[in-house]
């Protein structure tokens, strides 16, 4: 075990976790509200875009950190109003704006810088190290935590925030009224598509902070597509955890450990086109594997409701 | 798609033009904005699309890279005409170009019949795969929104390893499998178009007949309206998920298998995906919510779009993969605008 658990490897797997995290909590207060958010991935691209190019502008990554945010917001207006005021399918709207996302941001890549694939420059300034020396020969969670970006100090104060504002404030109970009941809650005079609305405005920004900790926290780079599939396994995390934002942390800790281990076995000599699937088949395993113990539970309300032209569950379940 | 538009008073006040038609002049407004951002007339700009798409010199391209793109708009339509997404696409065209790849090279026959068996092998081998995800639904619950887009990364990981080291073939220094045999190569037709023009324009007939015509595209249909209908309808749907996702995955296969066997002859890591044939095919087919006819039309009218903006590239600078971005504004407009007369409260 202690061969295996090196600080190395917690370094990189709570590294890892940082974005997946962020980007779940997006997804876990949308599902709240009943928006059935799958444009993470386009939200982080957004962000991580948007924060290569605010740190390359004001010489700050608090700069290149606000930028991702404020981008990442501008760009979840679409899905804010898409799927409730217009009452568009969240799920062509969340295709289209995976697609617009991959799309735009390699035309500005190439526009903007005129290069094409991957962009770096030394004018791009990455997010700080916290560097706590007090606690760095902790085994486990000390070696985990003692050098990374207040992003990832962030991403787990919000877990606590968001489960304490969730399910310990007035506004937490409107939030999951407005998700569970949307009729009832409209009765006690809650607005609930200007809940919605904000509700997915503030996840994108949640989600463009992961954009930031991607293509600003360990590296100063942004490359197309460099997502790679993160946005899904926090879909993912978010079904598992069942919109629950500590379980879903539990499921990005799985995660991210499987990304760390797969850069570890990279090391010892495997092929990384074969150690680079790792997480997706762990997730793929998780998704199996948490269905056989509680039957068909897994398939949100919102999931189902999700599918489009498939009207049979979710009008039912919204009356 | 959905249940009849209820008397809503912003619905009854209002009229509609064509949708498609509206969606297209804001992308290409939106679109404009960008090409002017980057200090190019959009004018210009399009009036290079268009006469790269469809001057007579370059309808055969248009028509090569139709094939695939249609081929995949078919893969998307046909599990989202029963109201199911098949995110995966990806993965499939690649398990259908590496097996194809691996058919041809390897079994040793009379040029044709290997080609034959190669296109089998590939459609055989990425339906399977594409059934899985349905499986995974039916009999695990997991959502096939969602697998079948993970089951790609291993797909698209693993045809990579394979490919990079097992059937690498040495002589090159790239990431590719030897030569496919040339009597295995499938007959080219006219400069760039060959035999997989015919073969893609032949199952988008034969679709459309069984939609249109058999009781398996109606009961097709009939979910894609009402799951629950089709169920009391007695329609077997864990089994007609599995079978649809078959189809949709062995098409995806056969686009794979006819690239290799039809342009590339060879698997060549990474250049299968890079023109996003699947996500083009998918958003064509949302175009026309799964409506065959619809999915091919607007198929072909990305495939010109695209081949359009390599003109565009070549003669004003301006990046083509503005095409993508043309053709996502397009889907979230109808996507956005489509809602808008829903009543669903």
């Amino acid at each position: 075990m202690s061969g295996l658990i090196t600080p190395f490897l917690m370094q990189s797997a709570v590294q890892a976790i940082t974005p997946i995290l962020l980007a779940s909590l997006a997804g876990v207060l949308c599902g709240r509200v009943g928006v059935f958010n799958m444009a993470l991935e386009g939200q982080m691209l957004i962000g991580a875009f948007a924060g290569v190019v605010g740190s390359y502008v004001t010489h700050s990554a608090a700069g290149g950190v606000a930028a991702a945010m404020l981008a990442a917001v501008v760009f979840s207006l679409i899905l804010a109003y898409g799927a409730t005021i217009f009452r568009g399918d969240s799920v062509v709207i969340c295709i289209g704006m995976n697609l617009l996302a991959s799309g735009l941001t390699a035309y500005l890549l190439r526009v903007m810088f005129g290069v094409s694939g991957t962009f770096s420059d030394p004018a791009i300034v990455s997010l700080a190290k916290i560097r706590i020396t007090a606690i760095q020969d902790i085994p486990i969670v000390g070696w985990g935590f003692a050098r990374q970006t207040p992003l990832t100090w962030a991403a787990w104060a919000l877990v606590a925030i968001v489960s304490v504002v969730l399910f310990k404030t007035p506004l937490g109970l409107r939030l999951r009224g407005v998700g569970e009941q949307p009729d009832a809650a409209e009765t006690l005079g809650i607005d609930v598509r200007a809940y919605r609305v904000v509700t997915v405005l503030v996840a994108g920004a949640l989600a463009g902070l992961a954009g930031a900790q991607l293509s600003l926290g360990a590296v100063s780079v942004f490359a197309e597509d460099m997502t790679a599939g993160r946005g899904w396994i926090a879909v993912v995390a978010v079904m598992l955890g069942r919109r629950n934002p500590l379980y879903a942390a539990a499921a990005c800790v799985l995660f991210g450990f499987a990304d760390a281990f797969s850069v570890k076995l990279q090391s010892q000599g495997l092929p990384n086109q074969l150690t680079d699937i790792s997480p997706y088949v762990v997730t793929l395993a998780a998704l199996v594997l948490s269905h056989r113990r509680r039957t068909r539970a897994l398939v949100s309300p919102e999931v189902a409701a999700a599918t489009p032209g498939g009207m049979a569950e979710p009008q039912a379940d919204a009356r | 798609m959905s249940a009849a538009p209820q008397p809503d008073a912003r619905a009854l006040s209002r009229w509609r033009p064509p949708s498609a038609a509206i969606a297209i002049l804001f992308a290409a407004l939106v679109g404009g904005a960008l090409v002017l951002a980057s200090g190019v007339n959009p004018a210009e700009a399009y009036a290079q699309i268009f006469m790269g798409a469809f001057a007579l010199d370059n309808w055969p391209n248009t028509l090569n890279w139709a094939t695939p793109l249609v081929g995949m708009t078919l893969v998307a339509a046909i599990p989202l005409r029963g109201g199911m997404i098949n995110l995966g696409g990806d993965g499939q065209l690649i398990i259908g170009a590496l097996v194809a790849a691996i058919v041809a090279i390897y079994l040793p026959g009379p040029g044709p019949l290997v080609a034959i068996a190669a296109l089998i092998a590939a459609a055989v081998a990425a339906g399977l795969y594409a059934a899985l995800a349905a499986w995974g639904e039916t009999r695990h619950g997991v959502p096939m929104l969602i697998s079948s887009l993970l089951l790609s990364y291993p797909a698209v990981g693993v045809a990579s390893y394979i490919v990079r080291f097992p059937l690498r073939d040495t002589t090159t220094g790239l990431p590719q499998t030897a030569l496919v045999p040339e009597g295995a190569r499938l007959m080219a037709l006219n400069g760039v178009l060959n035999v997989g023009l015919i073969l893609i324009a032949a199952i988008a007939a034969l679709v459309l007949f069984v939609d249109r015509r058999t009781v398996v595209g109606y009961e097709l249909h009939m979910r894609g309206i009402n799951l629950r209908f089709a169920g009391y309808g007695g329609v077997r749907l864990d089994r007609q998920a599995m079978r649809i996702m078959f189809v949709s995955g062995a098409i995806a296969g056969l686009v794979g298998a006819i690239i290799v066997l039809g342009s590339q002859f060879r698997f060549i890591d990474d250049v299968l995906l890079t023109p996003s044939y699947t996500w083009s095919g998918l958003m064509a087919a949302l175009l026309a919510n799964g409506e065959p006819a619809g999915a091919i039309l607007a198929g072909l009218f990305f495939a010109a779009l695209q081949t359009g903006g390599f003109a565009m590239q070549r003669e004003t600078s301006v990046p083509r993969v503005l095409t993508m971005v043309l053709q996502s504004i397009v889907i979230l407009f109808l996507a956005v605008r489509h809602g808008a007369g829903k009543s669903r409260e």
